[in-house]
C-alpha cells in the first residue's frame, strides 16, 4: 500500500439494518484514539452516523447538479431532447417539454443536443454536505434532499470533497448505502477495503452472497463481520470458509450493545471483547491491502 | 373523443392494468368511431422514468382522458396540465370491454 495515500475502508452490506453504522462509527472512532481519522457517511438517503458524533460543526454546503430548463420561446418542438434521453426526464408533451428533475442523471446530452438552445442547464439542489470537528475524529455527513431520486452523483460529490480537502486523513471510513445497485457501488468505488457487514440468518447469507459479488466485480478485496452473532444458524460462516472469504469479527447478539447503541452512544471503548475485535479488524486490514 | 385504458392484456376480456407507467398495455379507445387499438407498452420494462414515458407516449396519441387504477404523484400534475381527465377504477377485475361500455353511456 502507498504510505502517501490514505488507506480507506468502506462498510457495505447487502442487507439493510445489519449493524453497519455501528460498525462504522465504532471503527471510526477507536482508529481516531491513535491517529487523525475521517469517518463518511454515505448513506445518503437515510444517513445516521450523527446520531453517534459529538462535535462542532465546521461547514455546512449545499450541493447541486446541473438539470435542463425548457426556453419556450427558443423551442421549435422538433423532439430532439425527447428522443435523446434515455431516462424519460426530458419529455414532449404536445407543444411543451417536461423535465422530471429527479429522473435527470445530468448527461446534457439534450443540452448540447437541442439545434436551437432550448434548453441550457441549471443548478438544482439535490443534498448538503455536513462537516463535523470532533477532535481527532472529522465526521462527514452526506445528505439527499427529501424527495430525489438519484443518490449517486451526490455521492460521487462527496468523495470528491474528501479527496480535495481532507486527502492528508490518513485513515478514512466510508458508510455505505445498503444493498447492491448504483449508490452502494459509488460509495465503494474509491475504497482500498471493503467490510461486509452480516447477520448469521439465511437473509444475511443470501444478500452477503450478493454483496461479495458486487464487490469482486469491481475488483475490491472483502471481509465479513458477522454482527448478531449467536442467533440463527451457521451458513454465514460455512459460506465464508467455503469461498475463503475472511471473517474479521463475530459481534455477539448481546443486550448491553442494543442498550449504548439506543441511548446515542459508542461501544468501542466501553466493551472490551469490541476493543478487541476493532483491533483485530484492523490488523487484517491492513495487512490485506 | 379518445380514451386511453391500461389494459393487462391485448384482448377485450384482458383485465384494467392496475399501474399507470408500468402497465402491459394501452387500450386506445375512440368514443365516436367506436375504432378500438391495443399497442403493448414499450416502456414497462425500464428501469426507471415508466410514468413520465408512458404520458408522452398517450400525450402523443391526444387521448383526452386516461382509465387506470391508479397515478404517480409526479404524474398527476402533468396530466392536469395537459387537460388530460383521470379516471381511477379501483376494481381489479374490470374486464376492459365492460370499461368501453361504462365509456359509452
Amino acid at each position: 500500500m502507498n504510505p502517501d495515500k490514505p488507506l480507506k475502508i468502506a462498510v457495505a452490506s447487502g442487507k439493510g439494518g445489519t449493524g453497519k453504522t455501528l460498525f462504522s462509527t465504532n471503527l471510526a472512532a477507536f482508529l481516531s484514539q491513535k491517529q487523525k481519522t475521517l469517518l463518511v457517511d454515505l448513506d445518503v438517503e437515510e444517513p445516521n452516523d450523527f446520531l453517534f458524533i459529538n462535535g462542532t460543526i465546521e461547514k455546512i454546503s449545499d450541493q447541486y447538479k446541473m438539470i435542463p430548463l425548457w426556453d419556450e420561446n427558443k423551442c421549435t418542438l422538433c423532439g430532439s431532447c425527447s428522443n435523446t434521453c434515455k431516462y424519460h426526464a426530458v419529455v414532449q408533451l404536445g407543444t411543451f417539454i417536461a423535465v422530471f428533475t429527479e429522473l435527470c442523471h445530468s448527461c446534457y446530452a439534450c443540452s448540447e443536443l437541442c439545434p436551437v438552445q432550448a434548453l441550457p442547464m441549471q443548478r438544482h439542489k439535490m443534498g448538503k454536505i455536513t462537516t463535523i470537528d470532533s477532535g481527532n475524529l472529522t465526521f462527514i455527513e452526506s445528505r439527499l434532499e427529501v424527495g430525489e431520486e438519484q443518490a449517486v452523483p451526490l455521492i460521487h460529490q462527496t468523495h470528491d470533497l474528501v479527496d480535495t480537502q481532507y486527502k492528508d486523513i490518513p485513515i478514512q471510513v466510508f458508510d455505505c448505502p445498503p444493498g447492491t445497485s448504483c449508490p452502494v457501488v459509488a460509495a465503494a468505488r474509491k475504497a482500498d477495503f471493503v467490510v461486509l457487514v452480516t447477520e448469521p440468518t439465511p437473509f444475511g447469507l443470501n444478500d452477503l452472497r450478493l454483496a461479495i459479488e458486487t464487490m469482486q466485480k469491481i475488483q475490491k478485496p472483502v471481509g465479513v463481520v458477522i454482527n448478531r452473532w449467536g442467533i440463527g444458524n451457521d451458513e454465514v460462516e460455512k459460506y465464508c470458509d467455503q469461498a475463503q472469504i475472511p471473517i474479521l469479527a463475530k459481534i455477539p447478539f448481546d443486550r448491553q450493545i442494543a442498550e449504548y447503541y439506543s441511548n446515542g452512544e459508542l461501544v468501542y471503548d466501553k466493551i472490551e471483547y469490541i476493543t478487541t475485535s476493532l483491533r483485530q479488524v484492523i490488523t487484517a486490514i491492513q495487512h490485506a491491502v | 373523443m379518445k380514451v386511453a385504458i391500461t389494459s393487462t392484456g391485448n384482448t377485450l376480456e384482458s383485465l384494467l392494468d392496475q399501474r399507470f407507467g408500468r402497465c402491459a398495455c394501452f387500450v386506445i379507445y375512440d368514443t365516436e368511431s367506436k375504432a378500438i387499438q391495443f399497442i403493448p407498452n414499450p416502456n414497462k420494462d425500464a428501469e426507471e422514468g415508466t410514468g413520465s414515458a408512458s404520458v408522452e407516449f398517450v400525450a402523443s396519441r391526444a387521448v383526452q382522458k386516461i382509465v387506470s387504477g391508479r397515478f404517480g404523484v409526479k404524474i398527476e400534475p402533468i396530466l392536469d396540465s395537459l387537460k388530460i381527465q383521470m379516471i381511477v377504477i379501483k376494481e381489479p377485475k374490470k374486464k376492459i370491454k365492460d370499461i368501453i361500455k361504462m365509456l359509452d353511456h
